[in-house]
């Protein structure tokens, strides 16, 4: 991609579009992360809610599988998920691991 | 038709504002400047203009309100002093690097420590490098045209840049001249309609102020705001020829006194540039061509025009009402860097007058209009930078 120069910028620095953090995947910055075990989901979709980014794909009321480009492994969603009888549905593992 | 009045320096920025009737204000006290806003907070309690008042806890918390309403689409103006200005300093680079034209009259006063309420420029100077437009004023009249100016500056589409309009704290603020003031109708039509530019509240059309720019294009976002720097001076000038045709004054990027012919001259901004220009007339009544140049715009500086108007010179005194402490006087350093592109210039000496609200006398600029002279006649300079009017 050519890289633009001085003469092509919008004043201010302003983004001129919604939704165009979907261009820049984050999910690079991860060290730890998310792993989801489905046998000990119960669909409560706490980890929807709370995720800060959009790293968690609901379809047709269910919760699938993480985004991992834009999943930053915060843990927010690990931490919040109650689990099926105390044994959580998420885990946090060390990325490269 | 013109009306005379006699008030301060304070009433007549404020007044300036309520005929502009701009859409919100953001409103902290701070002396010497906490009776303009005092008085414009009157004018909205009053109901004499539509502004929405924001008020505050901090002049840091006023430049992010007003940076968040301009950004939203809003005509926006602030006004503040010494440490207000100081506390604002991380937002001033916000609201110019945003590109957004807020309106700000700084009543220039001393900063801590020691705590002083009274008038010198180490607020503004100490702010030079944060991307916005300056005009200076010498008394409450150019404090007013020049508010006025500012909106047609700053929210011009080529440029939309904060502007800060400069007068001496309590010299000017607080003392009462006599003064002309414009019609309302007059005031509104040379400011127009405000036209906004990429507004938050255009719901249709989303978008994002403050994205992070790392190393792969801040360099370029700084380039282009150094471009539309340079193409301030003209705006200025095209500004002012509109404003002479409406109220019959005159402004340039600065002013010049006696200054065609002369062999020495004084720099020096403000409330200051009145007493000096008294000083020139009895130099030049004596025979000896005595001159004064005033800077109005110190941002952008307008370094070839005003090295054109002084090349022809023999020694000039660059006069700081502030001080960069090791360096020279902030103004010294602008006109050093002017003149040196010269093949041929005057000598030149820095003296630092009038800190803390100290007077500056004719007696002041008699000193060192003798010694210009000694300068022209020698070509010999003793010392560089020198505090004058200061016990020993």
């Amino acid at each position: 991609m050519k890289q633009k120069g001085w003469k092509d910028l919008v004043p201010g620095s302003v983004i001129l579009e919604g939704g165009s953090a979907v261009k820049f995947k984050t999910g690079s910055w991860r060290a730890y992360r998310p792993v989801w075990k489905e046998e000990n989901c119960i669909q409560c979709l706490f980890c929807w809610i709370y995720c800060p980014d959009m790293s968690i794909k609901v379809k047709d009321g269910k919760r699938g599988e993480f985004d991992y480009d834009y999943c930053k492994g915060c843990g927010i969603c690990a931490l919040e998920c109650p689990g099926k009888k105390g044994v959580k549905a998420i885990v946090m593992i060390e990325e490269g691991t | 038709m013109a009306k005379v009045v006699a008030v301060t320096g304070n009433e007549a920025c404020a007044n300036a504002l309520r005929q502009v009737n701009p859409d919100v204000c953001g409103i902290y006290p701070i002396t010497p400047q906490t009776d303009m806003m005092q008085r414009y907070a009157s004018y909205i309690s009053d109901g004499k203009v539509k502004t929405e008042p924001i008020l505050v806890e901090s002049e840091h918390s006023s430049m992010s309100a007003c940076i968040g309403a301009s950004a939203a689409g809003g005509r926006v103006i602030t006004a503040t002093s010494s440490q207000g200005l100081a506390l604002m300093w991380e937002m001033l680079h916000i609201a110019s690097g945003d590109r957004l034209p807020i309106i700000m009259p700084v009543v220039n006063r001393a900063l801590s420590a020691p705590l002083n309420i009274h008038g010198d420029h180490s607020d503004a100077m100490g702010c030079r490098d944060t991307g916005w437009i300056q005009i200076w004023s010498e008394n409450a009249q150019e404090a007013y045209d020049n508010t006025i100016q500012a909106f047609r500056v700053g929210e011009h589409m080529d440029i939309r840049l904060p502007v800060m309009v400069c007068m001496d704290g309590f010299i000017i603020s607080h003392s009462i001249e006599r003064m002309e003031y414009l019609e309302d109708a007059e005031v509104q039509n040379f400011v127009g309609e405000f036209q906004n530019l990429y507004p938050l509240l255009d719901l249709d059309k989303p978008k994002s102020y403050g994205p992070l720019i790392l190393t792969d294009l801040y360099h370029e976002y700084k380039r282009a705001q150094h471009e539309v720097m340079l193409k301030v001076k003209n705006v200025v000038l095209d500004v002012a020829k509109d404003f002479e045709k409406m109220s019959g004054r005159k402004y340039g990027l600065f002013e010049t006194y006696r200054l065609e012919d002369a062999d020495i001259a004084l720099v020096i901004l403000n409330s200051a540039a009145g007493t000096s220009k008294d000083v020139v007339d009895d130099f030049r009544s004596r025979g000896i061509k005595a001159g004064l140049l005033k800077p109005r715009l110190f941002r952008p500086f307008p370094y070839e025009e005003i090295a054109e108007a002084l090349k022809n010179t023999k020694a000039v005194c660059v006069m700081d009402r502030s001080d960069s402490f090791g360096g020279y006087g902030p103004l010294f350093m602008e006109i050093s860097s002017a003149l040196y592109q010269l093949q041929q210039k005057p000598a030149l000496i820095n003296k630092i007058y009038g800190l803390g609200g100290r007077d500056y006398l004719p007696s002041h600029g008699e000193l060192v209009f003798n010694e210009l002279n000694e300068i022209a006649k020698s070509g010999k300079i003793n010392i560089i930078k020198e505090y004058i009017g200061v016990r020993e």
